[in-house]
């Protein structure tokens, strides 16, 4: 195995305060350096992405008096991916008086994430859950309401409370318009630029700290150099690594890799969590997959048909012949079991020949018992948006036909490493939401990302960046002519033009279609020691033939959407070829990573605590270089570390 | 089944544009109608031609980037569906499908089917928002909203921003956006404060982009695809005409 990767020191978590759990937080904030609103105006910060987490930190360091810059590829911030999160956002309000508590947020999560976060880390998050709520609340984020007036929550796989705050199916979108909303009025205040159609290509540091990025404005083709003091990632994950997955086309690895390869640590990158209720794939033409929210699973059964090869109509197969897999095997979660069990639990069936519709690649999702105990108008108010996109979609209503429902790639609890304070280990380069890998672990429960990217952006970084921007202005004397600035610029001009002279005969898009099989095949649901093996080889040769056969057309200077498409797909090799060895690298079963190597007498998935209670963080060694691991040790004291079961 | 395409073509926001026409082959009911201009990209790639721009990104009808007028409705022929949303099984085998961008003096093109939107967050940034810094807010539960207020904000805060309103208007108007996210606001208790404020600077803006007025023909809602109904350019009126005696003489 050593000739994939090579060992580095370990690693650690400088910024944790440590002491009792419950204060670490405050402990840090006072502990920080602060900067007089009066001095805040002359720090400048770059923000790369508006999502949930860049929007919201942007809008909130504006508020407090920086100066901000924000770049997003989209034609508007209010695009950005996090809008299509639907089902909801969860906060340990106890609104429901059920027994949830931060305390139990805490808890759900780490064991959620099958005991691979920190534990300092969600804490913090789950405290500043329950703020989110106010503060969305405050903007007119439109969420559910009873008719006495106060908020509606609703139960989300892997929790036995209902503590999720929801909008209807378009959670994600009215979180985003109220952070996006906020962003605007920074705009018109004069504290943030936005602009928009630019993609970050590379990131730039000066004397061993982040100082600048060098973009692309997509319209035009020009390179600019942007200079600030200190820089934040927002970008998002990288699951279109895979082709097929529930993230926007554009969703890219750009930024991060660009990073990792300028220093920053790429932690856990084969942390991929899979979603099990998505829309079947129809056909090689597919671009993408549809999600249908988790929230789903609160009312519809998941079944299949008992008997291997059952291509009847749904209707027309008896209770007696179905099996509720789920409620069978986990009575006490049943349907709402969280993502990777119930992933799992879906591929194993249709390995088994249950699988139905024309694929048999799929699995029913029946709603004919809540229509029958609710009332159709009540399944209409709470998933109508839902039912009529799978209709679109499918073509089938699912009103009268059970839906069919596969497991898809979704959510990336890998990314950039970063410390409590949320900077990575370039100095100056801070990292959030989805863009780090710091909250979720192994695996991430429904309702969690939009959540952390909220806290990151709204309450988090707003709270560390002043510490660093206070000690550390950028130097005089450096400006767009400084060495490090020319040769990022230089680096960006050479990689373009090597894109645009391959000219070869294959398309961009059909490279990008074989790389995500490759990952879907070796390094998704399930994996093992030989297949990584394999696909590590699959994908060395496939970059190779991409840079000297890929078509890309056009010329850098006009909106060129090959060009950009062509730049992501080369990042998405280099990173795929990581996601390997670092999949190689844990030979134990966590969370939505199973090993085949690596499980129990029953069949579910076995960690190693022993051996693998670490976060691996990845160091960039140079090109055609074996990467370096670097482990930090993963420390539970408050919570007991023991087999994840939802039996 | 195999289509005829005319699609508008213009390499930049000065050159001169025109339609051309593509014949695209083995197309399948279950592709989407961009899953189907990545087929004609993919050909015209190969085949060292320029690939056709246009915007895109969710493919779930959620973000609002993708914008085509095809036959002459935005968003194409469905009812309540974004282009990205749009399946081919709509269309027939041998059909000529006419692709062409929005069109609004506000939205100039960019490129081939892209056209520029960002007056719609000018329009936002104007006072499109409730002024909540972070950290000052109060406890969730202790501003009540009926239900029925709340499900009319959220109604009119399913807009997706995406323009069709604009594109289909003759007027080239953004009242329906307009009125979207002033119902939104003006329907709950926490954006009261600034409610006058925000009609009067979000309608100035609006009028300085270069959008057109709104005389009430409803193409709008007809090919919105979140279903903003017409009646919330009726409470964008209502809002304006209170503002506008309690605030003679005052700007934003």
């Amino acid at each position: 195995m050593s000739e994939y990767y090579a060992q580095g020191d370990a690693l650690f978590d400088a910024k944790d305060p440590g002491g009792p759990i419950e204060e670490r937080w405050d402990k840090r904030r006072f502990e920080a350096k602060l900067i007089s609103p009066a001095n805040r105006r002359k720090r400048s910060v770059i923000v790369i992405g508006t999502g949930l987490a860049g929007g919201s930190a942007a809008a909130t360091l504006g508020e407090a008096g920086y100066r901000i810059k924000v770049f997003c590829y989209q034609d508007s911030a209010r695009r950005a991916h996090s809008i299509a999160a639907q089902g909801g956002i969860n906060a340990a309000k106890d609104y429901r008086n059920d027994g949830d508590s931060i305390r139990r947020l805490f808890y759900d999560t780490v064991k959620g994430g099958d005991y691979r976060s920190r534990e300092s880390n969600v804490y913090r998050l789950a405290q500043a859950s329950v703020s989110i709520i106010d503060q969305a609340v405050a903007q007119g984020v439109p969420f559910a309401r009873e008719y006495g007036g106060l908020l509606d929550t609703r139960s989300f796989g892997g929790v036995q409370v209902s503590r999720t705050f929801y909008a209807r199916g378009q959670t994600g979108q009215q979180l985003l318009l109220g952070a996006y909303q906020a962003l605007e009025r920074q705009v018109a205040a004069g504290t943030v630029e936005v602009n928009t159609r630019h993609e970050m290509l590379e990131l730039i540091v000066v004397d061993g700290k982040a100082r600048g990025v060098v973009v692309r404005d997509m319209v035009t083709g020009a390179f600019e150099t942007h200079l600030a003091d200190a820089v934040v990632l927002a970008t998002g994950g990288y699951g279109n690594a895979y082709y097929l997955s529930t993230n926007a086309m554009g969703c890219n690895v750009s930024a991060t890799w660009r990073a990792h390869r300028k220093g920053a640590y790429f932690a856990n990158p084969c942390y991929t969590q899979i979603h099990p209720t998505c829309i079947p794939v129809s056909g090689d033409h597919q671009s993408k997959l549809t999600l249908m929210s988790e929230s789903l699973r609160n009312d519809g059964r998941i079944w299949v048909p008992v008997a291997a090869g059952d291509t009847r109509d749904p209707a027309q197969i008896p209770e007696a012949e179905r099996d509720y897999y789920l409620e069978r095997a986990y009575p006490a979660f049943g349907n709402l079991v969280p993502r990777d069990v119930a992933s799992r639990a879906a591929k194993q069936q249709c390995d088994a020949g249950r699988g139905v519709g024309p694929t048999g690649l799929g699995v029913y999702l029946d709603f004919g018992d809540a229509i029958e105990r609710l009332g159709r108008a009540e399944i209409e108010e709470k998933y109508g948006n839902l039912f009529d996109m799978y209709a679109k979609i499918t073509d089938e209503d699912p009103y009268t036909t059970p839906m069919r429902i596969f497991p898809a790639i979704h959510y990336t609890m890998g990314g950039l490493w970063v410390d409590y304070d949320l900077q990575s280990t370039i100095p100056g380069l801070f990292v959030i939401g989805e863009a780090n890998f710091s909250d979720h672990g192994a695996n991430r429960l429904g309702a969690s990302a939009l959540m952390q990217g909220l806290a990151d952006g709204y309450f988090v970084l707003p709270g560390t960046i002043g510490d660093y921007l206070a000690s550390n202005q950028m130097p005089a004397g450096v400006d767009d002519t400084h060495p490090a600035v020319l040769e990022a610029l230089a680096s960006v001009r050479e990689r373009t033009r090597r894109l645009l002279q391959i000219n070869g005969n294959r398309t961009v898009d059909s490279f990008h279609r074989e790389l995500g099989s490759i990952l879907w095949e070796y390094c998704g649901m399930e994996r093992n020691a030989e297949g990584l093996t394999v696909a590590i080889g699959l994908i060395r040769k496939l970059r190779e033939s991409f840079w000297s056969h890929a078509k890309v057309t056009g010329i850098n200077e006009e909106l060129n959407q090959s060009l950009e498409r062509a730049g992501r797909v080369a990042d998405f090799f280099e990173l795929a070829e990581l996601m390997c060895i670092d999949a190689l690298h844990r030979g134990e079963s966590c969370g939505a990573h199973f090993r085949t190597e690596s499980q129990t007498a029953e069949g579910e998935a076995l960690r190693r605590d022993q051996e693998y209670s670490h976060v691996a963080a990845w160091e960039f060694a140079g090109e055609g270089m074996p990467p370096l691991l670097h482990r930090e040790q993963l420390d539970f004291e408050y919570i007991k570390v023991q087999q994840r079961s939802y039996k | 089944m195999n289509i005829t395409l005319r699609i508008w073509r213009q390499a930049d926001a000065e050159a001169a544009g025109a339609m051309t026409t593509y014949e695209v082959h083995g197309i399948s009911g279950d592709m989407s109608f961009l899953e189907m201009l990545d087929v004609l990209n993919e050909e015209l790639a190969l085949a060292g031609g320029d690939p056709v721009a246009f915007d895109h990104d969710c493919r779930e009808g959620i973000c609002g980037t993708c914008s085509l007028v095809i036959n002459g409705i935005a968003h194409g022929p469905e009812a309540l569906t974004t282009t990205c949303q749009l399946y081919m099984r709509h269309f027939k085998d041998g059909q000529v499908i006419d692709i062409e961008p929005w069109r609004a003096t506000a939205f100039p093109v960019l490129r081939d089917l892209i056209v520029d939107r960002s007056a719609l967050d000018r329009i936002i940034a104007a006072g499109g928002y409730i002024s909540a810094p972070t950290g000052a807010a109060p406890e969730a539960h202790s501003v009540p909203v009926p239900k029925k207020n709340a499900e009319r904000a959220f109604d009119a805060a399913a807009c997706i921003g995406c323009g069709a309103c604009v594109a289909a208007c003759p007027n080239g108007s953004a009242s329906l956006f307009l009125g979207a996210k002033i119902t939104h606001l003006g329907s709950l208790p926490q954006g009261q404060p600034e409610r006058d404020s925000r009609v009067l600077a979000m309608v100035e803006q609006h009028d300085a982009e270069g959008f057109g007025g709104c005389s009430q023909i409803g193409e709008c809602t007809a090919v919105c695809p979140a279903g903003i109904p017409l009646d919330m350019i009726s409470q964008l009126n209502h809002d304006v005409l209170a503002a506008l005696p309690r605030n003679k003489g005052h700007g934003h």
